[in-house]
């Protein structure tokens, strides 16, 4: 417990005397998840739209193959990202390896089948018949995603949080893509685990506590928008 | 009534290779009440659909205004509204609802403020603007539902068995109001139900959509009276029906004046209301002229004259003039023992409680 205690007080510590580097590896985190999020919610929301709408053949197939992203391995995503961003390989003109950038595409691969198979299920889950209503009252194509997606907001911010969370928990293949380089792709949960590597458990400790209290403030945000009555 | 404001050219929809959907031309006109009866699964959810052009037909044409809906469909969606079997409310207030069209159509400020609290206040949901539709009755659910079509002052209305999914009372309250709406407003309306009796209370003209082809369509009284083929006349139970106005009520029975003939039901009814006198066939007995003094329980005893006699099976269908035409099914041995042949003259007897008066607004 002693452990716990000493990482509770280095946390709050590190928090309040504004250091500097806890503070950077912070933002970097949250910023290249958020930017992962953002991108498993575009190609995720269009996906489940086509899915749930067009009911295209072969649909189960397709969402048998998003639900299995649920556990897609992240060292395994960290491997053939790397292999794709690596100087000779297909992407390695783009210069990404070992920047936040690859990062970003990296978690964005483990978090889209998470947000595009909740977001399926969430717009599945409306009347087969409300989008023609939407329709019929005059909605263009954009107006009536948007109003559909404001139908099924409970279930769809469940599928932004549930892709937020595995972007930002990630380890693997973000060592993996983005090689922990201080001040440059060193994360939370990276640094926890060169922390621990180490023996500085304290150090790890409080950094895993920051990373719990971030979490926990971005799920609180997205769950007061939510949860909020609905718009009149 | 001007001219066609949509119509149906040519159009077929199939489903998983079978034909559900084919219309050689239907056509619905300014200020008419169009009501089409089907059973269930006859096709009539996705007659609207293409109506509506929420669904485009494999082949054929949807006509507005006597053009072809060329181009894309939401100019066309945008004039007119849609009312499904279910309400499909959003999920907001019973006004963001009611309001929702109007703001998608671009109609906003006082004009859409002004709209909105006028159908509100139609359909009776007024009190009710600011609640939540998670609060409310499936009744007051489809008031909202009609007034979000209504308020939108469509070129065409289009409702799908909008009373399907209530209670007999709440129905009864709404189709009130539905009536009285569309009195006022005059807009072209596409009725879709399988109830034969809302089909007559709305409709101005009836068509019978029978396995996805209309088998019939013209004024009701017709398609009641000489439906086009069997299943027609199964499907809308080869009723007699004549427009009529209530003269006097007393004791229960209204006293009705059909083309100068009076005939008694036990359905209440107003003084003076306009109504179509419906009479299944099945209830009608005939006997010759000379019993007509003879005492029996039977309130109504017309004089009539064999107009046609059509084989129905094991019976006969005897249509009669009695002043207005009245349809008799009997047996076939009872055809043969009162030796009828079209020109015969008859006594058409029937119980006041075989009348079933429906109110009928006549309009145009």
């Amino acid at each position: 417990m002693g452990l716990v205690w000493d990482g509770i007080t280095e946390a709050f510590r590190l928090i309040f005397t504004g250091d500097a580097q806890v503070y950077e590896i912070a933002f970097l985190s949250l910023g290249v998840s958020a930017a992962a999020t953002a991108i498993a919610l575009v190609i995720g929301l269009s996906v489940a739209s086509f899915l749930a709408f067009r009911a295209p053949p072969g649909r189960t197939v397709a969402i048998s193959f998003l639900n299995s992203g649920f556990a897609l391995p992240p060292v395994v995503v960290g491997l053939i990202v790397a292999v794709l961003l690596w100087r000779t390989g297909p992407l390695g003109q783009l210069h990404l390896l070992y920047t936040p950038g690859a990062i970003v595409i990296a978690q964005a691969v483990i978090a889209t089948p998470v947000v595009t198979a909740l977001s399926t299920a969430a717009l599945q889950g409306l009347h087969p018949r409300l989008r023609l209503q939407v329709l019929a009252l005059g909605a263009s194509r954009w107006q009536a995603a948007w109003l559909l997606f404001r139908e099924a907001r409970l279930a769809l911010l469940a599928a932004v949080m549930a892709g937020f969370g595995a972007a930002i928990s990630e380890v693997g293949a973000t060592i993996m893509v983005g090689g922990n380089i201080k001040g440059e792709t060193r994360t939370l949960t990276s640094a926890t685990v060169l922390e621990v590597q180490q023996g500085n458990f304290e150090t790890a400790m409080a950094l895993s506590i920051i990373l719990l209290l971030l979490i926990y403030l971005v799920i609180l945000s997205l769950t007061v928008v939510q949860q909020r009555r609905p718009p009149a | 009534m001007s001219g066609t404001k949509l119509g149906l050219r040519g159009v077929l929809v199939e489903r998983a290779g079978r034909a559900v959907l084919q219309i050689d031309s239907l056509d619905v006109c300014a200020g008419e009440i169009l009501a089409v009866v089907g059973p269930n699964g006859a096709g009539k959810t996705t007659l609207v659909q293409v109506m509506a052009l929420l669904e485009r037909p494999l082949r054929g044409e949807v006509l507005f205004d006597g053009q072809p809906a060329s181009g894309g469909p939401l100019s066309y969606r945008r004039r007119m509204a849609v009312v499904f079997q279910e309400p499909l409310l959003l999920d907001t207030t019973v006004e963001g609802n009611v309001r929702s069209g109007l703001a998608l159509r671009g109609v906003h400020g006082e004009e859409q403020r002004r709209r909105v609290a006028l159908w509100l206040e139609r359909f009776g949901i007024a009190h009710l603007a600011r609640r939540s539709v998670r609060a409310l009755s499936g009744g007051e659910a489809q008031r909202t539902s009609l007034a979000r079509a209504f308020v939108l002052e469509p070129e065409v209305l289009l409702l799908d068995e909008p009373f399907g999914a209530l209670d007999p009372p709440t129905r009864e309250a709404l189709i009130d109001d539905l009536d009285r709406a569309l009195a006022e407003t005059h807009t072209a309306t596409v009725f879709v139900t399988h109830d034969r009796s809302e089909a007559l209370r709305l409709g101005d003209r009836l068509a019978v959509l029978i396995g996805g082809r209309i088998r019939h369509v013209g004024p009701p009284a017709e398609v009641f009276a000489s439906p086009a083929d069997e299943e027609v006349a199964a499907f809308v139970g080869i009723e007699t029906i004549a427009a009529g106005r209530v003269r006097s009520v007393e004791g229960g029975l209204a006293v009705v004046d059909v083309g100068g003939e009076i005939v008694e039901a036990t359905t209440p009814a107003d003084a003076g209301a306009d109504v179509l006198v419906c009479l299944r066939p099945e209830d009608v007995v005939l006997s010759p002229r000379e019993e007509r003094a003879s005492p029996t329980s039977a309130r109504n005893r017309l004089a009539a004259v064999v107009r046609r006699i059509l084989p129905a099976g094991p019976h006969a269908r005897v249509e009669l003039d009695a002043g207005f035409p009245i349809v008799a099914l009997i047996t076939k041995q009872s055809l043969e023992e009162l030796g009828l042949a079209p020109g015969s003259p008859v006594v058409a007897s029937f119980k006041a409680t075989a009348v079933h008066l429906i109110p009928h607004r006549p309009r145009g």
